[in-house]
């Protein structure tokens, strides 16, 4: 008999059968996970889970027996009360009585099982990236990162290196026959022991001489020399900026709903989601507006109430105090996303036209604008849409910078919607940040 | 603790253990099995894992390497989820019929866990496959590995040389007939395993050798056209055929040789399964009855203390349990259960029968030698022919069967037999018959191929009580048989009155080339 303890052995041996499987199921899993987007709590926007899709798919046909019809016969174990010639009413469903009928569990409509994070995320975010993501990432070369390489001859004393120096010192010591110290001692004992014993004088002489001897080679031969020296090297590094810093704009003055902070919720928070992909760090900074901007946490952000008139660019100037404040814009890549009722007041317009174009648009790497609608507002896009206050500005730079515009009116357009904004676009950008 | 063990002859204490306790376990088994009950089992290779290991060995049917195929993924998904909800527990353990025969057991099992699990399946599979007359005939525990190591690896060249998604397509087909692609009948004796890697190998360096394109040129003589041409064209091709895959992969004319050999790797495992979709009641019964056995002499001999066994039959009773017709938990009549009680009951008709015994069971009733007439019961049953020679009337009325048939006709359902003196017969006849593969899978034939014509094959399915094949499964499966084929497929149900009850057909429509 042998005994193997297989518990080390890699895992994972399904793998690459899980792979064929996802691949198979790709369109259904995809249309699954995005479906279930809609019905998640936003804080699990982003973790894996249990997904279920159509069997048909992955189904496996094999040629096996109709469940109904024909002349069927069962033994059945349990029998309390019947007798030879009873009558029993036939089963609704024709399961769970058949001996057959429910073993193999063969007759599911839905296959469910659990994706990992990872491969939620990937099929979540699929197709989608960061609008200019390279050019940023290539100017902010200028940062450096510093690390230990190597040792070097020449240095800063505190970059000394002890260890290294030493061992230098000890092989040119040893190389050198530098005599130790335990060896000048022990003839200085005898020369000592000698002259107190009175011991023969060529002798005594003898050891004198080559006490001599050491003492003058030790001389020569220093205990550190300069050659010995080592300092521990540093190299520069340029560091790609792995930081990015989200601005998250909200106006929450009356006229905004609990339905539409709700819209602005889950755009923002599959933003989150989608920027902690990328980056290392995402910071989000929460400004919200009424006729003046504060900066908030994020329960305030989207719950508190707060009344007062609607100046968006009030919203702007804090935004641009904080980055001047707090995110060098050579640090940090910079993504905005403003959601509103598109209502402003008018007067306001020139101002916030003149804020984006000046200042916010040239340090962002893009700056996307929701605006939310309510959900019962007509339902025929035709009948010529109410364009709002905000919206006909904002039309007037959308053409060249990196600012996007939507409507969001119901809670399934959001991804959509997100979809469209950071689509990947067929050619440019992606292929410079190679 | 060593000291205390040996004096109070225990082999462990508490539920913590480790190899060398596996060893004094085994070897304490051993005694009882091989010693007291006669077993022979296969030398066994004790291999300890993980949970997930142990969720990747479900997915490929158990063995320890298979080839790749999505299924399989999906196979995992599914596990994974119900055992990641709760909704299913895992098994203790997995035994595969090899030789040596491989047993694992998971890490997390308990000292008596363990030793329950190296009784049942060490012991207890471990001789009914090395001794069970279909195990014997159909598989070959020697070459099991080796195949399944070179099927892995000729599928995994595959595809490499054919793409991922073209040897897909061929499996997918495959998998689709694989209940249908075993001989039924030995007919010669199988080349063993190992020999066919070589074989495979040699046929087409053959090929190659003998390859002349002058051949290609040579006129050939018109064919003279027999009176019988029908029969003479069904004996050349075997026909009718039931292995389907079989048929497909020596007479499609349009499969290349890669293809083939796909379906006959998938028909050659599948005809290793063979046995064991035959002999679940009794393979898990002679199981379940030695490791019972083992575990009760080693409480009687001292080896385990009272909690270890109670913990014993706590797992053991679950195991066994079989829920009423009515029970929400019922799914089936649970082989563990029945092929215990059977074997249970066969020991006290030897040792202590009944008048009814004698009746019913003359051969071994009072023979004494229970051990001896299990063992000879095991090596030459089938599931079929075990529950019709040895369900008695005693197991039917412990477990209150009774026979239901469901007429389409009828309004209700009739009950037809019960556990009384009329109904022993039917109900054993009835139950044998429904672990009668020959019976439970429908019977599909290819009858005929219009070779003259249009090389239309046609198949049949023998309907038997009215039942007719799933609809829309049949329709999936015979489009592969065609895409198989090459050619249009005709599948025909038919009873044996000449009935038809229905008709599918299929034309390629992605042909393997």
């Amino acid at each position: 008999m042998h005994i193997i303890d297989r518990r080390l052995n890699p895992g994972g041996k399904s793998f690459a059968n899980r792979q064929r499987f996802l691949r198979r199921a790709r369109a259904q899993v995809r249309k699954a996970v995005r479906e279930a987007s809609s019905t998640r709590s936003i804080k699990d926007a982003g973790k894996g889970g249990e997904v279920s899709i159509p069997t048909g798919g992955v189904h496996e046909p094999v040629m096996r027996r109709a469940r109904e019809g024909g002349v069927r016969d069962y033994v059945l174990p349990g029998n309390k009360k019947y007798i030879e010639g009873d009558a029993i009413p036939r089963p609704q469903q024709g399961g769970g009585q058949g001996s057959q009928a429910s073993d193999s569990g063969e007759g599911e409509d839905e296959f469910r099982f659990a994706l990992s994070d990872e491969e939620y995320l990937d099929l979540y975010l699929e197709d989608l990236e960061l609008p200019d993501l390279a050019k940023r990432q290539v100017a902010g070369a200028k940062s450096v990162q510093w690390r230990q390489a190597g040792y070097s001859v020449s240095g800063p004393p505190s970059r000394l290196s002890v260890p290294r120096t030493l061992r230098h010192s000890m092989s040119r010591r040893i190389a050198l026959k530098r005599p130790k110290a335990e060896e000048i001692a022990a003839l200085r004992a005898e020369i000592e022991k000698l002259e107190r014993e009175g011991g023969r004088f060529d002798e005594l002489q003898k050891l004198r001489a080559e006490l001599e001897q050491h003492l003058a080679r030790a001389k020569r031969i220093p205990y550190i020399d300069p050659v010995d020296v080592r300092y521990r090297r540093l190299e520069s590094n340029p560091k790609p900026i792995a930081k990015a810093v989200m601005f998250c704009l909200m106006d929450v003055s009356g006229s905004m709903n609990e339905h539409m902070k709700d819209l602005a919720k889950r755009f923002y928070s599959l933003l989150y989601l989608f920027l902690n992909r990328r980056y290392e760090h995402v910071d989000v900074v929460f400004i919200r507006h009424t006729h003046e901007a504060s900066e908030v946490d994020e329960q305030t952000f989207f719950y508190s109430r707060e009344t007062g008139g609607t100046v968006v660019s009030t919203a702007l100037f804090k935004m641009a105090e904080i980055v001047r404040e707090r995110y060098p814009v050579d640090q940090w890549n910079i993504y905005a996303a403003q959601a509103s009722d598109g209502d402003n007041t008018s007067s306001d317009n020139a101002v916030v036209l003149a804020q984006l174009k000046d200042v916010i648009l040239p340090i962002c790497q893009y700056y996307a604008y929701v605006e939310v609608g309510m959900d019962d507002e007509d339902d025929h896009p035709g009948a010529g849409e109410p364009s709002t206050n905000l919206w006909r500005a904002y039309r007037r730079i959308a053409a060249d910078a990196p600012f996007a515009m939507r409507k969001v009116r119901h809670r399934r357009d959001i991804y959509p919607v997100f979809r469209e904004l950071f689509a990947k676009r067929p050619e440019g950008v992606a292929a410079e940040s190679a | 603790m060593m000291t205390a063990l040996t004096e109070s002859k225990l082999l462990y204490k508490g539920p913590d253990w480790d190899f060398d306790l596996i060893r004094r376990v085994h070897e304490a088994c051993g005694e009882i099995g091989v010693g007291e009950m006669g077993l022979d089992p296969y030398p066994n290779q004790i291999e300890v894992i993980t949970v997930e290991q142990m969720l990747d060995a479900y997915a490929s049917t158990g063995m320890p390497l298979f080839y790749r195929h999505w299924s399989f993924g999906k196979e995992f998904a599914r596990n994974e989820a119900l055992y990641r909800k709760g909704y299913q527990g895992l098994a203790y353990e997995i035994v595969i019929n090899s030789n040596p025969c491989i047993v694992y057991i998971m890490e997390e099992n308990s000292a008596t866990m363990q030793t329950l699990v190296i009784a049942h399946a060490g012991y207890g599979h471990s001789h009914f496959f090395k001794n069970n007359y279909l195990f014997k005939q159909w598989t070959d525990a020697d070459g099991i590995l080796d195949y399944l190591e070179f099927a892995r690896g000729y599928i995994a060249k595959c595809e490499d040389r054919y793409g991922q998604e073209e040897v897909e397509r061929v499996l997918d087909a495959a998998h689709a007939l694989q209940s249908h692609g075993v001989h039924r009948f030995p007919r010669k004796r199988m080349a063993d395993l190992r020999s066919e890697q070589k074989r495979e190998e040699e046929r087409r360096r053959h090929g190659e050798q003998l390859f002349n394109d002058l051949w290609r040129t040579v006129p050939v003589g018109k064919r003279k056209r027999d009176k019988d041409d029908d029969a003479r064209r069904k004996a050349l091709l075997g026909l009718p055929e039931e292995n389907l895959l079989y048929f497909l992969e020596k007479t499609a004319p349009r499969l290349a040789p890669w293809q083939r050999e796909i379906l006959r790797v998938v028909r050659l495992i599948n005809q290793y399964f063979y046995p064991q979709r035959q002999t679940k009641v009794m393979n898990e019964g002679c199981a379940t009855y030695v490791h019972h056995r083992i575990m009760n002499r080693l409480h009687e001999k001292g080896q385990i203390d009272d909690g270890a066994f109670l913990e014993f039959i706590h797992s053991h009773t679950s195991v066994v349990m079989q829920p009423g017709f009515d029970d929400r938990r019922f799914g089936g009549i649970n082989p563990y259960a029945l092929g215990f009680a059977m074997c249970c009951d066969i020991e006290r008709v030897c040792n202590d029968p009944t008048d009814e015994d004698r009746e019913w069971m003359p051969d071994i009733a009072g023979r004494g030698d229970a051990y001896g007439a299990l063992r000879d019961i095991w090596a030459n049953y089938r599931d079929e022919s075990f529950i019709s020679q040895y369900l008695s009337p005693r197991v039917i009325r412990e477990f209150g069967l009774f026979r239901v048939v469901d007429d389409e006709e009828q309004e209700e359902m009739n009950v037809a037999a019960i556990h009384d003196e009329r109904g022993y017969r039917k109900i054993r006849r009835a139950l044998s018959k429904h672990y009668d593969i020959a019976y439970r899978d429908p019977d599909i034939q290819i009858v005929d191929v219009d070779l003259a014509g249009d090389r239309k094959l046609i198949l049949q399915h023998r309907v038997l009580d009215g039942i007719t094949l799933e609809e829309s499964d049949a329709e999936k499966v015979l489009q592969h048989v065609a895409d198989l084929w090459g050619y249009d497929v005709k599948l025909v149900e038919q009873d044996d009155n000449g009935t038809l009850h229905a008709e599918h057909s299929a034309s390629p429509r992605r042909p393997f080339m």
